[in-house]
This record gives C-alpha cells, structure tokens and sequence, in this order.
C-alpha cells in the first residue's frame, strides 16, 4: 500500500485534528516500515547461510568454494544462463498465479497439479492435430493448458465453496489425482509404441518444439509469456478493482463482503486464474521443456513457486528476482557433485532454509513491534 | 494447613489492561470458603477477566492473589487446578468427540485417577453425591450444554478444585438443569467449598448468593462485598451506575416528526435460531424515519435480530418483508442492493479491512475497472473532514482509535440508506465522539433512513431511540415508545423482571 506521493499536506491537517495524541504519521511509518524490512531480510539471509554452513561442515568441502558455486556458477556460460532462465519460466508462471491466491488469502496447494492437467490439456491438440500449422497449434496447445489448469482449480475452489473442504486439503486430493492421470496416459491410451516407459510418451516431432536459439535449450517465447503473465497479475493487483477486491477479501473475507465485494466470486476467480497460469506452466514444460508427457511433468516446480510466494509475501514486484535467485541456486548446484562432491540437493537445503528464516525474521520482528507497542 | 478442603481466595488491588482498556481496575475483594459468592455486572464490567484471572486463563497485570493466605501465580488453568480453583465457561471447554468418561478422564492426573476403571467409579460416586445423571460412555457432542456442565464440575471436583467459578451458568441450559444446579451448588458450599456466581440474571443472584460483589467498569462499586439479600433497585443501581432515581434527566432527541411513516421492515410470525438462543414468532414492523433501540446484555437476541434484519441469519420460520417485498430467502448481498447496511460492534473484524487505508476503502467502493487513487484519495480527504475523522487517507484503519473507525465506517456508506443496523454504535467511544457519530445518524433518519441499534448503554437507548425493544435470554419485548422507558424498568427488564406485562 505504499505509493511514491508523500502525501505531507494531508499529513498537516491530520495533525492539526489531532494535536495530543501522535498519528501513526506516514514518515514514520515508513522509516519503521524500512527498518524492520532491512532487519528481516538480514535475518534471512544471515540465518540462511548459517544454516546451509552447519550442513556443508559435514562435508569434506570448503562452505565458501560450495557457495561460491551455487550463487555464481549459473551465471558462468551461456548455456548455464539459458537453463536459469528455462526454469526460470515455470517458476514464474506459477509464482505469478499463487500471487494471486495468497492475495485473496487461499493456499492453493493443488497448484502443481493444475500444472499436470495444463500439460496434459496441451498434448490433446498436439496428438490430435499434428498436422496444424505450428504456431496455431502452440496456441491451442497453450490455451488447452490454460483451460486444463484452470478447470482443475475450479474444482478445488468449488470443493471449498459447497464442499466446505480447505482448498488445501482439495488440492492435494487434486494433485494425486493429477499425477494418477499422468501415469494412467503414458502407460495406457498415449504409451510409446511397443512399450510404455518412465521417460514418457513418444517425444513431440522436432518441428512441433516451441522454438530454440540457436546452440540453446532457451525457447525464448517461454520466459516471455512467463513475464508477461507476471506484469499482468501484477497490473491486476495494483491498479484494478478487480485486484484491490481480491486482496481485501484476503485480508478480511467478513467486511469485505459488508463493504459489497463479492467475496465468493473473487476467491474462484483467484484460484481459476492462478490455475491458468499453473496450467501455461504446464503446457510450456511439454512444448519447450521435455516435448513430452513425462511423469514429473512438474517436478516440484509448483511447491517451490509457494515457497517463494510465501517469502515475497505476495508482493509481485519482488517475485521476478526471487525467482532468478532460487533457479540460480538450482542451477549453480549441479555441478557440485562433480566439482566438490557435494550432492547438489544442496540447493534445496539453501532454498528452504531461506524461506523458514523469512517467516521466523518475520515472527521475530512482528512480537517485538507488538511489544513495543504495548510498553 | 488444618483442613485441606477449605480455600479462601482473597485478590488484592488486581488488574489486568488490555490496549488501551483497564479491564480490571484495581480490584480488591475476599470470597470465604463454604458461601456462594455472586459477582454482578453489566458486559464489559469485566467480570469474566476477573474469573478468567482467578483460573489462569489470563495473566494478570498488576495485583496479587492470595489463596490461604499464600500468594500464588497462576499462569495456566492447570496451574490454578492444581492450586484448587476450577472454572466452567459458559461454553464448555471440553472435546466433543470423547465420551463423557475420556473427557473426565484425559485431562486429570495420574495420581488422581489412576485408570480407567477407577475414573468411572469416581465419575459415577461424584455424580451421585452432587444429583447429577452423567452417563459416561456417551459422547459428549450428543450432550446438552445443562450436561456438559454437569460434566464439567465433575471433572474440576476430581481434579481436586476447592473453589469453583461459575461463568453465567445458566445461559442455555434448561430450567431443571438450573434448579438440579442449584442444589449441587448449595451441596458444595455447605461441604466447605467456595463457589463464585457470575451471572447478571438478579433472580437468581437473590436465590442463591450469600454475599454479592458487583463490578463496574474494572472496578468494585461501593463498599466491596454486600451480604445479601439485598434491595433490587440498590443492585441496579451499582450495576448500572450511580443512583437510578437520583440521576439526570437525559436531555432527549426530539422525537421523529409524527407523519406517517411507510414501513421498511415487516416480520411476519419469525422464528430465529443460533446456537442455544432462539426468538420466538417475531411480528415486527419498523418504519422508515424512526430509531429503533434493542436493549439486553450481549447475547440476549439483539444480534439475532440485526443479522435477521441484514440478511445475514435466515429464519427458521415466519417471512421478512422489506418494503412489501418477500426477501425471506435473498441473499445479503441482495439486502445491500435495497439499501441495508450493517455496522458491527467489532470494527475491525467484521466492519473494517484493519490494513486498508480509508483511501484504500474509497478506492474498493469505486465501481470502475481501473482504480483511480486520486479520486480515492480525494474521496478519503473529503470523509475526513466532513466526519472528522482523525486520520490521513493512507493511515491504515487498524491504526485509528475505536472512535475514528466508527467513524470511518459512517463515511463509507452510500448517502442514501433504506435502513442501517448498528451493533454498539458508540461502544468504546468519548462522549464528544459518540455525539459525532449520532448526529450523523440522526441525520439520516431525518432523510427517511429507518434505524435500528443494540446497545448496552441506557442512557443512549433513551437518548436517541423512538422506540425500545428489551431482550433477555432470547425473550423480547414489543418496541415501548421511549415515553413508557425510564432507565429503571429498562434496567429491570434486562435482568428479566418485569417481562409477563410485554410480553407479547
């Protein structure tokens, strides 16, 4: 809720209503405000780093030489950037979608398997119609996905609304049922001919793959709908109605609905539209990522958007470098089982040591504000 | 110690502070042991901090409790179990799913009941001593509330509780229970315990009270402890403040103009519920231009009735007309659409978005696609000033004293209102602030508004309401036109003297 405008004037009169008792002035706000943001992003940090110390100690390797590989090594060659940004796209997708559940105060749970339905909804038109020109059968592919998720989280929002089941609980039901259906295609109605295998459906004809640069697994039209995606949610939130009701019934689900915000029609509306984007995810991983159904077709990417969802607080501006960090991360780590000998789920214990020392910092700040307040 | 059995409680100068409210103020009062102690007041005298610190479940501020001469810290139920007092809530406190038997049996210690066996032995020998029928393998969920209490003084006595507190009772439970309670209550007492009576209900106070402590405000009116019996009208008194007789007369609206008035509201033979509280077979017409006041303790129907009126309870039986049209199925959001708005009691639960701005709030009400801030900012600035609102437009609203949201939520209702509902509208407010607030209220009953409120304050029932509706225990009175009303009956109908005469 922080706009650039100082906004003194109105500051002035405020004062001059309320001469004994100190408003909660804006300057001051802020400066707090900035404070205890700068105190919890050093916690995190500091106690991230901590932590993923202790766990490289007990490896034979140098903390330092390991750090050094995970923070830079996805930036040290081309190829190492396109993968960053590959899986990058994902991420952001997801991110972008869950930023609008956590708004409306939902835990979309069910996100990785809106992505499963999204890739599975692509690969219809794709083993139906081959023979389509390419880029119209991208968008069918794209916009199947986009239904595919979004059907699925419709569901979950329905369980939740005449159900009274947690859009958790659903989108873990969901989930398995997602994954259910995966294994069900790639071993029964779409298996490779002469037999199913793990490694998926037959791949997609090469002139069907969302195209690459040259020498790159980097299908630059990926990321771009993954940032496309991000700004219009980002839009959406910051300067629609639309995006303002969603938040409010976020944050108070009873007076917003007092206020006249149709508050049942924005949680399905956030939770279709998050499942959208899970679902793009999902058809992207199959045209540009694997150009098949594979079993892990979302590959935890999904639950790690949450996690960094949850460490941005769902604001979306800061979700595009959290993003970067964590891929790099990902990616800096996988050559440490060669270069050091550390296996490189390393980065897994980085991420979420991040993420449990943000909501810790978080705690800490907030009871001490609180305290402060009290004395 | 010379007879374990005996507890004297006595507290000491105790508070406990909330925010910016002295829930308790210093409160110094002694309850022996073998007498039942009624404790009187009105909703937020702060009764039940006082028995919630008595029994752990709150940490007190500043004082000392004294049990048996010894000073003591409780800083959990547990704690104040094993130091001998036990609290039955009004809702009680224990796992529906387990029998009656897992209830008594889980929470207690092993030294007390070593198994199974023998805590069903000590249930049924309890219960037996005391008139009560627990059956003890039934789950409790299929209980009444009358039996889950039952069930509750059992499990306390055998956790070894010297002294008992009673938080309202007799809320909900049937008029046998009450009576088989009473028995077991004056059991108790005569075996030496020390049971605490919190109740607002004086009939019952006069029946079964040995001594009577009424608390106002966080604090002990008059000389502390009375014996009783007692004068009613002295009790009042002390509940409700100075002497009833002797106080002002209050300076009243002029009523509204006598014209005829076209009906907003009409309840046909309604049928409420929620929870153990029902309101029987409602007729009610309220009118356009009028105020309309719900007096009773919280909890006594007035809410029930609000929520009807908002479309936020439907009833079990009977019709509501809103301007002769049937919304006894409609939506709230239909309610909202002819003009119904509703403004709680609890700001910033169910009124307010508390991290919202009151810009950000002008900003939710536009109907555009596209916010456009500066005309929400604008809107805010112009709220501000018109209502004097004690805030920036980009102050978050939880921000704001009680007052300032009240105010806020005024200001972000449409100009024009069929009617507006209104839960404690100046609860928690100065007096310069809730006549801010009533004059903007009065102003729209002037512009035909018809309003209907629930409050807790008497005088500002006979200040501002055209006509009274009393409430008790899911009773209620025919609207009295405030020229009947004078704070003593008020007060009376309340504790539910008086009612045969009303009742309708």
């Amino acid at each position: 809720m922080l706009s650039s405008d100082p906004g003194t004037h109105e500051h002035e009169l405020a004062r001059e209503h309320q001469p004994q008792r100190l408003l909660p002035s804006r300057a001051g706000w802020l400066l707090r405000y900035a404070g205890s943001r700068f105190a919890t992003i050093l916690m995190t940090l500091g106690g991230a780093f901590i932590f993923t110390t202790l766990v490289l100690i007990t490896t034979e390797a140098s903390p330092l030489a390991a750090f050094r590989l995970i923070v830079l090594d996805a930036f040290s060659s081309p190829i190492k950037r396109a993968d960053t940004i590959m899986l990058a796209t994902p991420l952001l997708l997801c991110a972008a979608g869950l930023t609008l559940t956590f708004s409306a105060g939902l835990y979309n749970l069910g996100i990785e398997g809106q992505m499963i339905l999204g890739a599975i909804c692509a690969m219809i038109p794709l083993r139906l119609l081959p023979d389509l020109p390419p880029p119209l059968l991208w968008t069918l592919a794209i916009t199947g996905g986009a239904v595919g998720g979004g059907v699925w989280a419709l569901l979950a929002a329905l369980l939740k609304l005449y159900g009274q089941i947690s859009e958790i609980f659903a989108g873990l039901g969901l989930n398995f049922l997602a994954t259910g259906m995966t294994l069900y295609l790639i071993f029964g109605p779409w298996k490779r001919p002469g037999t199913a295998s793990m490694s998926g459906t037959q791949p997609l004809p090469a002139e069907l793959w969302l195209p690459r640069l040259e020498g790159l697994r980097l299908a630059p039209l990926a990321p771009i709908i993954a940032l496309i995606a991000l700004m219009l949610v980002w839009f959406l939130l910051e300067y629609t109605g639309w995006g303002l009701s969603v938040r409010a019934v976020g944050i108070n689900l009873v007076a917003a609905t007092r206020l006249g915000v149709p508050a049942h029609r924005r949680l399905i509306e956030a939770l279709v539209g998050c499942g959208m984007l899970a679902g793009i995810a999902g058809a992207l991983q199959v045209l540009a990522v694997f150009h098949a159904l594979v079993p892990n077709i979302s590959s935890g990417l999904g639950f790690l958007a949450l996690l960094i969802v949850l460490l941005v607080q769902a604001r979306p501006i800061w979700v595009l470098p959290v993003v970067l960090a964590f891929t790099s991360f990902s990616i800096g780590s996988i050559r440490l089982p060669l270069a050091l000998s550390i296996d490189s789920s390393i980065s897994g214990v980085l991420q979420g040591a991040l993420v449990l020392c943000a909501l810790i910092a978080r705690s800490l700040i907030k009871a001490r504000g609180a305290s402060e307040r009290k004395a | 110690m010379t007879n374990l059995d005996f507890m004297h409680i006595r507290v000491h100068n105790l508070t406990k502070i909330f925010g910016t409210l002295r829930a308790n103020d210093g409160i110094c009062l002694e309850f022996a042991p073998g007498r039942i102690h009624g404790v009187l007041g009105e909703n937020g005298a702060g009764k039940s901090t006082l028995m919630k610190l008595l029994s752990g479940f709150l940490r007190r501020d500043a004082g000392e409790i004294w049990l048996d001469g010894n000073i003591i810290h409780l800083d959990s139920p547990a704690a104040a179990l094993r130091a001998g007092i036990g609290m039955i809530h009004q809702d009680p406190l224990d796992i529906p799913a387990f029998t009656a038997l897992e209830n008594f049996y889980c929470a207690s210690s092993p030294t007390i009941l070593p198994n199974l066996k023998v805590a069903r032995r000590r249930l049924i020998d309890l219960a037996e001593q005391l008139g009560f029928t627990v059956q003890p393998d039934i789950p409790v969920r299929n209980l009444t509330v009358g039996q889950r209490q039952q069930l509750e003084i059992l499990r306390l006595l055998a956790g070894g509780a010297r002294a008992l507190i009673l938080d309202e009772p007799t809320t909900g439970i049937s008029a046998a229970q009450a009576t088989a309670l009473f028995a077991a209550l004056r059991r108790l007492a005569a075996d030496g315990k020390t049971v605490l009576f919190v109740s607002h209900k004086l009939h019952e106070v006069d029946e079964l009270c040995h001594t009577i402590s009424v608390l106002r405000s966080g604090r002990v009116v008059g000389e502390g402890q009375l014996l009783m019996p007692q004068p009613r009208a002295r009790l009042l008194a002390m509940m409700f403040g100075q002497t009833v007789e002797a106080r002002q007369p209050i300076p009243a609206t002029p009523p509204a103009a006598d014209t005829h008035q076209p009906p907003v509201w009409r309840l046909e033979h309604v049928t409420l519920r929620d929870g153990a509280l029902t309101l029987h077979r409602l007729n009610l017409t309220i009118y356009a231009g009028r105020v309309l006041g719900l007096a009773g303790l919280d909890g006594s129907g007035q809410q029930l009735l609000l929520r009807l009126l908002s479309g936020r309870l439907r009833p079990l039986a009977g019709r509501i007309f809103l301007h002769d049209r049937n919304m006894t199925r409609s939506s709230t959001a239909a309610f909202r659409q002819a003009g119904i708005h509703y403004l709680p009691a609890d700001r910033l639960t169910e009124g307010l978005i508390g991290t919202f701005s009151l810009a950000d709030h002008a900003a939710l009400l536009q109907p555009s696609f596209m916010l456009n801030r500066k005309t929400a900012r604008a809107t805010a600035q112009a709220a501000i000033n018109s209502y004097q609102i004690k805030a920036a437009p980009d102050t978050p609203l939880a921000a704001l004293s009680g007052g300032n949201q009240q105010r806020a939520m005024l200001a972000l209702l449409p100009q024009h209102c069929t009617g507006l509902l209104l839960e404690q509208p100046t609860r928690g407010l100065d007096i310069a602030s809730a006549r801010a607030v009533w004059q903007q209220l009065l102003a729209y009953r002037s512009a035909g508004t018809a309003l209907v409120f629930a409050s807790s304050d008497l005088d500002e029932l006979l200040e501002y309401s055209d006509a009274i509706m009393i409430f008790c225990g899911g009773r209620v009175s025919a609207p009295l036109p405030r020229s009947v009303c004078n704070i003593t009956r008020l007060a009376e109908m309340i504790g539910g003297v008086g009612f045969e005469v009303t009742d309708a």
